[in-house]
């Protein structure tokens, strides 16, 4: 009995790998810390490439991608990188993993490298990732940071997700257009599931095309803001 | 604190094995990008006969638009005077750059696709849309008058606006069977018209919110498939 009470603290001091501070740094960024909602950061490609659904889930899995890694290398470095340069030294672990998500995707699927063009090149410009890397990173462990790159890139992921739901649908009536789950929803005619003009109650139905143009990413953006306030009152008195 | 060698001598070894990494996955994976490059672009041109196809262009498998490239298709480059270049295809050559060259001096791509209907020449014109140049591939039959099909593309159109002549298949569907020269066989090409059609064997419709975007097409076509009109002609007789 002794024995096994006097190894207790020994295991309580030893950090868990995935403890609740760990869960916390995945899910804060989905909420109370959203990078585009709350921090208003990474607004440029939320606003452009959010016209279909399936490019934005690839842009969010490349974002993913260099935030987690870009926090990570950081992280690794962090004590070796000098402070006087120490933010280019950061733009150089960024455009480096950017220049890798570019190649490959080049590779794997040359239709989609061409729809974002060059929004996968402007990662490197995406305020999140260096302002994760600055914030965060350089002052933590690089298991932690690696979760909180995975979080912050999850965080604008899914923004651009439901944005691109929203504007996807409206503007084309369709859902993963370009994409092998591609399904046409609702239109006026009959090659969509919902033919809005058999419907007589629906026949004024028509696309809307301001929905594809990013001003409309803006009203949206800022309409989630909104829902995401009212929804989570203690944002209000954040800024 | 670091001192100036100890940064120079950090950022030195980064950069290195930055660059060797990089280097070494640019190399590794520039087949993969040429062979998806030109993939790309045939898909573009087998667009323009796709009525013709057993499928969408955008469903066929790479090998299958490969399998199409070396069974069913010709491909011939032509000068401005219509002479036919030996030894080179038309896949090598890059309008862009031969949009910048003199006029007299630019070599024309064909591609001749012989299929169950016949054969159909696929030309391709090259042009100005609003933002940045726009392009496209346009298919005709034999008596090299009347169009087959139409595929454009574009480098940065207004999506929702200038970029429907690529995303929106009723825009290039119109092409299909319009006449490039009138009945008298004067070459009038095909314009893209704002506010209704009024002579419909040479006039489709405009996309309302992109009139430059339209103009260009209807510029591009008109002087882009001219440029055949010697080949053309030394066909037909």
């Amino acid at each position: 009995m002794a024995e096994t009470i006097a190894k207790k603290p020994e295991a309580k001091e030893r950090e868990p790998l995935f403890g609740p501070k760990e869960k916390k740094l995945l899910t804060d960024p989905l909420n109370d810390n959203n990078p585009i909602t709350v921090q208003v950061l990474g607004i440029c490609s939320a606003l452009a490439v959010t016209t279909l659904v399936y490019p934005s889930v690839i842009m969010s899995i490349a974002v993913v991608f260099v935030t987690a890694f870009s926090s990570l290398f950081t992280s690794l470095l962090r004590k070796s990188i000098p402070k006087q340069v120490r933010m280019i030294v950061q733009l150089v672990i960024i455009a480096t993993l950017v220049t890798i998500v570019e190649q490959v995707l080049k590779a794997l699927n040359f239709e989609v490298y061409k729809q974002l063009s060059v929004f996968i090149g402007l990662i490197i410009t995406n305020c999140i990732v260096m302002g994760r890397l600055e914030a965060f990173s350089m002052a933590n462990r690089p298991w932690r940071s690696f979760l909180d790159g995975i979080g912050n890139g999850l965080g604008y992921g899914a923004i651009l997700i439901i944005v691109a739901v929203l504007r996807e649908l409206f503007g084309k009536g369709s859902l993963f257009a370009g994409s092998p789950l591609a399904i046409q929803i609702i239109g006026p005619s009959s090659d969509y599931i919902l033919d809005t003009s058999a419907i007589s109650w629906l026949g004024w139905y028509q696309n809307n095309n301001l929905m594809v143009l990013s001003g409309a990413a803006m009203f949206i953006i800022g309409v989630l803001i909104w829902v995401h306030r009212t929804w989570n009152p203690k944002l209000v008195d954040v800024s | 604190m670091h001192n100036t060698r100890q940064i120079v001598a950090f950022v030195a070894v980064l950069t290195i094995v930055v660059a060797l990494v990089l280097s070494l996955l640019a190399t590794g994976l520039k087949p993969i990008h040429d062979r998806n490059e030109a993939i790309y672009n045939k898909k573009a041109i087998l667009s323009a006969i796709e009525s013709n196809l057993d499928a969408k262009a955008s469903d066929l498998s790479d090998e299958q638009v490969q399998q199409i490239f070396s069974e069913k298709i010709e491909q011939v480059v032509v000068d401005m005077q219509g002479n036919v270049i030996e030894g080179t295809l038309a896949e090598d050559i890059d309008m862009a750059k031969e949009r910048k060259k003199p006029e007299a001096e630019r070599k024309l791509p064909v591609y001749i696709y012989d299929g169950p209907n016949g054969k159909f020449y696929i030309v391709a014109v090259r042009g100005s849309g609003l933002w940045d140049e726009i392009w496209g591939s346009i298919a005709l039959e034999s008596d090299f008058s009347t169009i087959a099909g139409a595929a454009f593309d574009h480098v940065a159109e207004t999506p929702g606006l200038g970029a429907e002549i690529k995303d929106n298949p009723k825009f290039h569907e119109q092409f299909v069977g319009k006449e490039l020269y009138d009945d008298k066989g004067n070459y009038v090409s095909v314009d893209v018209k704002k506010g209704g059609i009024k002579n419909p064997e040479h006039e489709v419709d405009a996309i309302s919110g992109a009139t430059i975007t339209s103009d260009g097409v209807s510029e591009m076509l008109y002087r882009g498939i001219k440029y055949y009109e010697p080949y053309f002609e030394k066909i037909k007789n």
